[in-house]
């Protein structure tokens, strides 16, 4: 008994290469209570939890898990300690049926043989007890997600679990999945087992935590009752500053003139679009704001026909166009910087110069050959003019650091010359300096009359160099701010209660 | 849940028809106990090493070293009658356990993709049997009548190659639906990383796997040497393919993570009866076997994505 | 630091320095090896392996693989002997069918891979089974012989009476080979997609196209060694022409560097690791050693080779 703490995790630290991502940070969890971990991206969440679960070491501090000391090596430790960890890609094994997902490992046996009746029998009771009632044989792929998470959830039952992380569990679930999601939440809880739950979903989190952690920039903010914060305000602690000290960005505001330019209208897509609408002039810097899984990134991907929307129209120039393949969408001059730099952008094991002339060989080749003089040419001039830090333009891309990886692959789509080019999250996991040269390229193409679609989580970077702004929430528009309007506190209010407090920045 | 069932029946389905038709066109000559215990005979031993092949290739593995594994196995048979019948029996099995381990080890601990990493030992293992042997074929000892039993034998009025797959095939088919080294090897090829978090031994099965592999290859090789009074060091080329596609036709995924030993039972049938079929016909050469064996595969998979498909 | 850069040069050389290991044991120990014939029956002999290799190469570096070379190679060379010594057409047409059948053998792995997504071993598994009977379908698997006949002396002839015609075609295949990956658009292609898929399809790269065109070059690989082989024998026998010749070919280019998950293509890698395997087998012909031992040995240069190329990836 004793100590109320399930889990207390005390002044940890944790660098990646000389990079401080967590500073002493001190973290616990009750015994059967349900937690909220808050944080935007960068705030150390995800390392956090890493440390705890063991894939990652830590450079300082304590663990104490159910009043002993541990240090996880492994997420198989930490799962062998009581930490059970739900993933948003699950971690187990479609292939097998449902209840072999829940034993294997601990297999029920007869005279030595795995005896699958009494196997059956268990797993259809431990999910009916969690209120799930499928038939337990068939394979766990043929259910959908949210089936599969609860699956998950009954292993980590079954494996005496007393903490459960659900990390994002929510985010691929429609609005009646969540709800039985939570009911098992809630039988959890009663038996005992707390629940560390993380979420961009600010509804869930006041409907299901008792209590919430907040991180910002690796460090902690605070701990609260969940009870004791308004919408508001816990965004504010998340992304902002406390209201009486936000920092007025200076800047000049453009009045853009140019003709519209894109026009996208009630596309709708999966469960995570559900009807938006956007319009971006010639030379115009728009920005999307909202929080991670209001569909930013998703509107981002439909536009450059990487996915299908499902209802919608887009117009370029005022024509309707259909794009099947991002090769289509680069045809119509649009470009596509996406957020996952390492998986959807970078070439690891080509150079910088093949980096950026690969997908515009046309302007350095003739006949299909290579002109290698010519391709190392653009290579140094955007090597000069976006300054990147390289020992020359025949390095691989993958010894780079994440900025100059993120300047060779801006360079990439900008020496395609597009009309249109959608940044996500360009600054992320950037060093100032660097991050401040992005910020003027991005204002130096919409000069030379470059529209741009600004993805951001960062205010600062949205108010600093966007015209126009355009809140998202929940997979609609929650309003949009232009000039003057675009404040940190108003993109707050809109993205907490998709209202403007002020009056003003109506929806378009 | 009907359907699912149908689906694993549609090879079987095959095969019935692959009885029936054949039996209608040829009566006697293709319908009685002798050509039945031919083709049963003739796919005993690639039905052994199908069996191994069905573990590795569950786990998302390939093992190619299994023909070589064959021949290496028959010409030790062979050499070893001299001595004694017990010795020619175990001896080779024990080298394809061997060289099982040697394939587990450079794949599970070295980390080397199985297609390269068994590919390599077969060269080696092919180069063993021609060296021990001069590339000559080795005669059974006349000492040694009783080793002939095992491959030409009766039992019951069975022959004995054809009860030693049956048994095998109930053992493996138990290991794999009733043990936790069976289940293993498909969490393994259904998710590698998964089957780690759940505290899966990985590396250890993954090698077990083809210890099997390698000790079923070997007894195929005795028994080919026993049914052949000789131990060729040449036998055995090719066979890898010919496993890989029964195990393909049968409906075990070569991605790994689904499939199973009855279905490579069903898989062999196939190749065999359609083999039977072809030397009946008498006036259709050997090559359409072939031909035909590579358009099975090729329907089997479109089928098998099909139904993937409709699942996800 | 110091340890850390002998490693590099092992890994990045590791191929060479064996190979040159290779050469000067065999000056040494090797009767008449420094002569030129021998150097010349050394490509005469590898000529095969390393012109599919070049071409499997390329596969490979887009993290693909093509087992049916060998079956390719059987269609190949019957279809080119039974054009020009059955049917007596002219050199050039029996050669171009030759050639077009291997490219439609090549498209359909291509179509498969690229366009169907299947296993790049699973799609060329089934021509690797059936694509060796259609050969022998072609001539009931009979062999077609030609000695005598006046393109008898085509495959063994030297130009000015010294160089054989076969290391013309050696040096003309890899040339254009690292040509493709140094200095084409396609060879860039090929390994950007091998490198990263995801990245190369969102940047807007026909990697369909890319796929399919990459089988279609390796399988006319294939057909033109085939065809050469053809001449150099007179005869073509679809039973045997291009017997495991997949596993030479993917084992050289696992020799040379090229990462089997796909990335960079080293084509003078896979050169050096054609020309060691054949080193092997020669050493031991001239010697008077049984070549099984080749075998043997060459499996082990295989695995250390690829292990090398592994502690590169950690």
């Amino acid at each position: 008994m004793g100590n109320e703490y399930i889990l207390e995790m005390k002044g940890i630290s944790k660098s990646f290469s000389s990079v401080k991502v967590l500073h002493e940070v001190d973290f616990r969890i009750k015994k059967g209570e349900v937690h909220a971990l808050m944080g935007e991206n960068g705030a150390g969440k995800s390392t956090l939890i890493k440390i705890l679960t063991g894939i990652y070491s830590r450079d300082g501090g304590t663990i104490l898990f159910d009043g002993k000391e541990i240090h996880p090596a492994d997420a198989l430790e930490a799962q062998k300690a009581g930490i059970s960890t739900i993933y948003q890609e699950i971690s187990l094994i479609g292939q097998l049926s449902v209840a072999e997902n829940i034993y294997i490992g601990r297999e029920i046996k007869k005279h030595g043989a795995i005896d699958w009746k009494a196997i059956n029998e268990k797993s259809r009771e431990l999910l009916a007890g969690l209120g799930l009632d499928i038939d337990v044989t068939k394979v766990l792929s043929s259910y959908g997600t949210a089936i599969q998470q609860m699956v998950a959830i009954a292993r980590s039952i079954l494996i005496d679990a007393k903490l459960v992380i659900m990390d994002e569990a929510t985010s691929s679930l429609d609005d009646d999945e969540v709800k039985i999601l939570f009911n098992i939440i809630r039988k959890l809880k009663a038996q005992g087992i707390s629940v560390l739950f993380i979420s961009h979903r600010l509804p869930e989190i006041f409907e299901i935590a008792d209590s919430l952690t907040v991180l910002k920039d690796g460090s902690l903010v605070g701990e609260y009752r969940t009870a004791d914060l308004t919408r508001k305000e816990l965004v504010s602690k998340m992304i902002g500053h406390d209201a009486e000290n936000i920092v007025e960005v200076k800047r000049t505001y453009r009045k853009v003139s140019g003709e519209e330019y894109l026009k996208v209208s009630d596309i709708q897509s999966g469960i995570k679009l559900k009807g938006l609408n956007l319009t971006i002039h010639r030379g115009e810097i728009v920005g999307l704001a909202g929080l991670l899984g209001a569909g930013r990134t998703e509107l981002a991907r439909v536009i450059f026909g990487i996915d299908r929307k499902d209802k919608g129209e887009i117009w370029i120039d005022g024509k309707p166009v259909e794009f099947k393949l991002p090769a289509h969408a680069i045809g119509h001059g649009l470009a596509f910087c996406s957020e996952d730099r390492k998986v959807e952008g970078i070439i690891p094991n080509l150079t910088i110069a093949e980096n950026i002339s690969i997908a515009n060989m046309k302007e350095v080749s003739r006949f299909g050959v290579i002109h290698h003089a010519k391709q190392r040419a653009v290579a140094k001039e955007y090597i000069e003019k976006i300054r990147i830090k390289t020992t020359g333009t025949d390095q691989k891309i993958k010894n780079l650091s994440g900025g100059n990886q993120q300047k060779v692959i801006l360079a990439r789509w900008l020496s395609m010359k597009p009309d249109f080019i959608i940044l996500d999250e360009p600054t992320r996991g950037i060093d100032v300096g660097a991050k401040k040269e992005i910020e003027d390229l991005i204002r130096e193409i919409s000069a030379e009359g470059i529209s741009v679609l600004l993805i951001s989580s960062e205010f600062e970077e949205l108010i600093r160099n966007c015209d126009r702004v355009e809140v998202l929430r929940d997979g609609k528009n929650a309003g949009c701010l232009r000039g003057e309007e675009i404040t940190e506190n108003n993109i707050m209010s809109l993205i907490a209660t998709g209202k403007v407090e002020t009056g003003g920045g109506q929806s378009e | 849940m009907l359907k699912n069932k149908l689906k694993i029946g549609g090879s079987w389905i095959a095969i019935l028809v692959l009885i029936v038709v054949p039996s209608i066109i040829y009566g006697d000559k293709f319908f009685s106990t002798t050509n039945a215990f031919n083709v049963l005979r003739q796919m005993s031993m690639i039905g052994l090493i199908s069996i191994g092949m069905t573990c590795v290739i569950l786990t998302a593995g390939i093992d190619l070293s299994v023909g070589a594994t064959v021949a290496l196995a028959a010409v030790l048979s062979a050499m070893l009658t001299e001595k004694s019948v017990f010795l020619a029996i175990f001896v080779p099995v024990l080298a394809g356990i061997f060289i099982g381990a040697v394939n587990g080890f450079i794949i599970a601990r070295l980390k080397i993709v199985p297609f390269i990493a068994t590919l390599a030992v077969q060269m080696a293992v092919r180069g063993i049997a021609y060296i021990i042997t001069d590339i000559k074929s080795i005669s059974v000892s006349e000492h040694a009548a009783s080793f002939a039993i095992l491959g030409r034998g009766y039992l019951y009025g069975i022959p004995i190659p054809v009860l030693i797959l049956a048994l095998v095939l109930v053992i493996m088919g138990f290991v794999c639906q009733r043990t936790s080294f069976g289940r293993s090897l498909y969490a393994i090829g259904g998710n590698e990383d998964a089957a780690k978090m759940m505290g899966i031994k990985v590396a250890r099965n993954k090698a077990i796997a083809y210890v099997l592999t390698g000790a079923f290859s070997g007894l195929a090789g005795v028994i080919l040497c026993s049914r052949l009074g000789a131990g060729q060091p040449l036998s055995g080329t090719g066979w890898e393919m010919d496993a890989v596609a029964a195990v393909a036709i049968g409906g075990t995924l070569l991605s790994g993570g689904v499939g199973g030993v009855w279905k490579t039972l069903s898989g062999v049938l196939i190749t065999a009866l359609i083999g039977n079929i072809i030397n009946l016909q008498g006036n259709v050469n050997t090559y359409v076997q072939q031909i035909v064996m590579g358009a099975i595969v090729l329907v089997v998979i479109i089928i098998q994505r099909r139904t993937q498909m409709k699942e996800s | 630091m110091n340890r850390e850069q002998l490693g590099e040069i092992s890994r990045k050389y590791g191929a060479l320095i064996v190979l040159i290991l290779m050469v000067v044991i065999n000056a040494i120990v090797t009767p008449n090896f420094l002569h030129i014939n021998t150097m010349w029956n050394i490509l005469i002999q590898a000529f095969s392996v390393i012109v599919i290799s070049m071409g499997m190469t390329l596969v490979i570096a887009t993290g693909g693989i093509d087992i049916s070379v060998g079956s390719t190679m059987a269609l190949a060379s019957i279809i080119f002997a039974k054009l020009l010594i059955e049917y007596e057409m002219s050199f050039g047409v029996s050669l171009l069918a030759a050639l077009f059948a291997s490219c439609i053998f090549g498209a359909f792995n291509g179509i498969l891979i690229g366009v169907f997504d299947f296993q790049p071993i699973v799609a060329s598994l089934i021509l690797m089974i059936s694509g060796r009977g259609i050969a022998q379908q072609f001539n009931n698997g009979v062999v077609i012989s030609f000695y005598g006949n006046k393109y008898s002396a085509i495959g063994t002839y030297r130009i000015g009476g010294v160089v054989p015609i076969q290391i013309v075609f050696i040096l003309l295949v890899v040339l254009a080979a690292a040509f493709i990956v140094k200095k084409t658009n396609f060879g860039l292609y090929v390994q950007a997609i091998g490198d990263n898929k995801t990245a190369s399809k969102l940047m807007g790269l026909r990697t369909t196209l890319v796929l399919v065109g990459i089988y279609v070059l390796c399988a006319f690989l294939a057909g033109f060694a085939a065809s050469l082989e053809t001449l150099r024998m007179c005869s073509a026998d679809p039973n045997n022409i291009g017997l495991n010749v997949e596993l030479d070919c993917i084992a050289a280019v696992a020799i040379g560097g090229t990462s089997m998950s796909g990335g960079r293509a080293v084509v003078w890698g896979t050169l050096v690791g054609a020309l060691v395997m054949q080193l092997i087998t020669t050493m031991m012909n001239m010697n008077n050693i049984f070549y099984a031992y080749a075998l043997v040995i060459k499996s082990v240069i295989i695995i250390i080779a690829l292990y090398l190329q592994k502690e590169k990836e950690s």
